[in-house]
């Protein structure tokens, strides 16, 4: 109880000592912590450039308007590879992701001292690499273009489809499944009848959902040569050529706007 | 037709669920398990039909041994047990009419099943079980749609479609209010009849079970303490399967409620 | 009753005209995006060989030929990762009252709505772009990309878990007279404060993934790195440098998610 004696009153505390030394060493250590970081940051930075960064940016945005319109007619073609990108990218993930995500389920997976582990570390790595440094990799192996693109998008997209719906899997409601299992089912038959309509909304929400991350994630793959929309900003950004980013930026948002109300009218049309 | 033998199962955490039972149910018998909760009625019958693994003793259906069955053989025994569930266990995302036909599903093979093509005569069967329990106009709204005593009926065609030669049923009114749970108990039995199935139904309405049920077997902590008709279950009996209590409380609230029963008979048919 | 009746589930679109239209759409759709793509077979195939070699890598990672940049780069990394989380947090936590739209007045409301917006549109490697632009090379812009990233994720979210709380509490709190800080302060505070604080850890977690993407514009970290090792095919210094990443991650995952469970 946070209440102590002193001589004769009893002192009302909001936490006991114990409670609050640990709260003033999280603080302490976790202040002392970011100061730190902050100045290996600062050593790293010239700070004169930053200073400078007002004029600096001033002189881009005078630059950067107007838009250089009649550049949108060489935007066609890789806005359609990014979405391309974007959606077959998401297919090939969830083609891939339900099976690692039946093995990584703790109550379907048919070895849980192999295979799981196997299917948790698949999804881990996918997860931990963005889908640039996929990109990167499967340039350099595939050469540049829009299938390094789709593919990088698959292999950054498996672990987080096949997460969330393991996670699903787990929480299905076991009855319905042991109901089909004692009409004679087999093992297909208990999974396709007991189990997949119960993950069916998790899977088309999340697939739903990464679509719309994957549109946003497309639009810089070009950065590094696995196509759409980013090599011409690319292209742009080395010859200086503000005008045309300005357009591109304002493509992207519009596209990432249209894939976001495209989603959520999905969303609520399956749901 | 049924028979266990010596029948255990202790869980891994060190519990005896059931202690050596020893039962015979014979072709078309209606038998009601009663008991406390905790006294393994659902382990029982879950060691039948195997969803629960016994760890000793034998179930014999027909003769045939089913504890040591591998898997095909399992799916072909469970083909012939039906199983009604407390909470109904309909797949809620599904058609009433495809959770009615899941009871099919192991005599169709995968791709017939995935793609819904089920024999014309299974459905048949399940048009006419549909009409048969009063929901035939409900074919194809989804299961989650329905109230509690609907959900049973489907749960009952489910397990009908089968054709099987043994009902399970496990509480099958533990979820429905007074009035649909004779209704439902009612369903059950008379379907029963009709069929010439045998059933156990683990009940834990000492009356419901009194009323519907043709023999009555008491189980208290694994074991059995009563097996006979159910005009033997007496105050001294109810005490043994479930320890000190007023019973003639229970048993006066059973006639009256006998009375009021032979009123809505009709609506049910 | 009919003695034989054909029965079909229903279909999951009912109208036949828009059922059939969305089916070719569709199928239309897949066909031409399939057909746009354009694969080269021979270079595939020359770079099968590099691919088996990187697999090899994996198996063989090389710590030790570059391993001061490989040092340097992580710690780099780490250090961004800190000090943007939580430069982001503390200025997520007013925008996130603004965009309340049960604390703040409707232009507050729409103006932090849209930077939040605005942060959630692009993906944080333009971002980069921009910044290193504007303030030079180095750690500095790339944390100025992720507090801004991180901006968009957890102002969102904590308002709508500010959204979600019970009035009914922070009526009780405004009802005994207290100032607005204090309404605050004990009616709100303590109901979002768990959320707060598991979407904080969360968000550090993702930012040190994000850290080593904005390497690769030259905004710090341990990106500029990797990519050299790509450049330079050295196969098994990137494999490294990945392995390094996955354990990074595996154990902040792992201890964000004991601490979440004291927290809550």
């Amino acid at each position: 109880m946070p209440v102590e004696m002193n001589s004769q009153e009893k002192i009302w505390k909001h936490r006991d000592r114990k409670t609050q030394l640990t709260h003033w060493a999280i603080w302490f250590f976790g202040t002392a912590l970011f100061v730190w970081c902050w100045q290996l940051v600062s050593e790293k930075t010239e700070w004169f450039f930053v200073l400078d960064a007002p004029t600096i940016a001033a002189d881009i945005g005078s630059r950067m308007v107007p838009p250089r319109w009649e550049y949108i007619d060489k935007l066609w073609v890789p806005l359609w590879d990014t979405l391309n990108i974007a959606t077959l990218g998401t297919l090939l993930a969830l083609v891939l992701a339900v099976p690692v995500a039946f093995l990584a389920a703790r109550n379907t997976s048919p070895s849980p001292t192999l295979l799981r582990p196997i299917a948790l570390l698949v999804i881990v790595s996918s997860r931990s690499i963005n889908s640039l440094i996929w990109s990167l990799l499967l340039v350099s192996i595939l050469g540049p273009g829009v299938l390094a693109g789709i593919i990088a998008i698959a292999l950054r997209s498996i672990g987080f489809v096949a997460k969330l719906l393991y996670e699903a899997i787990e929480e299905i409601d076991e009855n319905q499944v042991e109901a089909i299992k004692t009409t004679g089912a087999s093992r297909s038959q208990v999974i396709a009848y007991g189990i997949v309509p119960q993950i069916l909304p998790t899977f088309v929400g999340v697939s739903v959902f990464r679509w719309d991350i994957n549109i946003r994630e497309s639009t810089v793959l070009g950065l590094v040569g696995a196509g759409g929309i980013g090599l011409q900003l690319q292209a742009s950004l080395n010859i200086l050529a503000w005008p045309q980013v300005t357009l591109i930026l304002l493509m992207i948002f519009l596209t990432v706007l249209f894939s976001e109300w495209l989603s959520a009218k999905a969303r609520h049309a399956i749901i | 037709m049924l028979e266990l033998k010596k029948l255990g199962k202790k869980y891994r955490t060190g519990d005896r669920a059931l202690k050596e039972v020893d039962l015979t149910v014979p072709a078309g018998q209606v038998l009601a398990l009663i008991g406390p909760s905790g006294a393994g009625k659902s382990t029982l019958i879950r060691c039948i039909n195997r969803l629960v693994e016994p760890t000793s003793g034998d179930v014999l259906l027909e003769g045939e041994s089913l504890t040591h069955l591998r898997s095909s053989g399992l799916r072909r025994v469970r083909r012939k047990i039906g199983m009604i569930f407390q909470e109904y266990a309909l797949v809620e995302r599904l058609s009433v009419m495809e959770n009615v036909l899941s009871g099919r599903l192991g005599y169709v093979g995968f791709w017939a099943s995935y793609f819904r093509r089920f024999p014309q005569s299974d459905i048949d069967t399940a048009f006419s079980l549909l009409d048969r329990v009063g929901l035939e106009p409900m074919a194809d709204k989804r299961a989650d749609e329905l109230s509690g005593g609907q959900r049973q009926r489907v749960g009952i065609a489910r397990a009908l479609i089968q054709k099987p030669e043994l009902l399970l049923v496990d509480e099958p009114t533990a979820s429905l209010d007074p009035k649909t749970s004779r209704q439902i108990m009612r369903l059950i039995t008379e379907l029963c009849t009709e069929r010439k199935l045998a059933a156990i139904i683990n009940i834990h309405d000492v009356a419901l079970a009194q009323m519907f049920a043709q023999r009555i077997v008491g189980l208290q902590a694994g074991s059995i303490v009563y097996d006979g008709n159910p005009e033997g279950l007496t105050s001294d009996v109810l005490t043994q399967i479930y320890g000190e209590e007023d019973w003639t409380a229970v048993r006066k609230q059973q006639s009256s409620e006998s009375e009021r029963d032979i009123g809505d008979l009709e609506e049910n048919l | 009753m009919n003695a034989s009746r054909t029965w079909r589930p229903k279909p999951f679109i009912e109208n036949p005209k828009l059922r059939w239209g969305i089916t070719i759409g569709v199928l239309l759709y897949m066909l031409l995006a399939l057909g746009s793509v354009e694969v080269n077979w021979m270079r595939i195939y020359a770079g099968l060989d590099r691919g088996l070699q990187f697999f090899a890598a994996f198996a063989q990672p090389n710590f030790t030929e570059r391993w001061t940049d490989i040092s340097e780069g992580l710690a780099e990394s780490l250090v961004m990762t800190v000090v943007s989380t939580v430069i982001g947090i503390i200025i997520s936590i007013p925008i996130a009252l603004g965009a309340s739209r049960n604390l703040a007045p409707l232009p507050i409301y729409l103006f932090c709505r849209a930077i939040i917006t605005l942060s959630r549109t692009f993906q944080e490697v333009i971002i980069a772009i921009l910044f290193v632009a504007i303030f030079g090379f180095g750690p500095f812009a790339g944390v100025l990309t992720i507090s801004f990233a991180t901006i968009g994720f957890l102002a969102k979210l904590l308002a709508e878990a500010i959204e979600n709380i019970d009035p009914g509490q922070g009526e009780a709190v405004r009802s005994t007279g207290a100032r607005w800080w204090q309404w605050l302060n004990y009616g709100i505070q303590p109901q979002v404060m768990p959320r707060l604080i598991g979407l904080s850890l969360y968000r550090l977690d993702i930012n040190f993934r994000e850290s080593a993407v904005v390497g690769l514009v030259g905004a710090g970290g341990i990106g500029a790195t990797l990519n050299t090792a790509f450049d330079r095919y050295e196969f098994d210094t990137a494999a490294a440098i990945l392995i390094l990443i996955i354990g990074i991650v595996m154990f902040a995952e792992y201890s964000s998610s004991a601490i979440r469970k004291r927290v809550q």
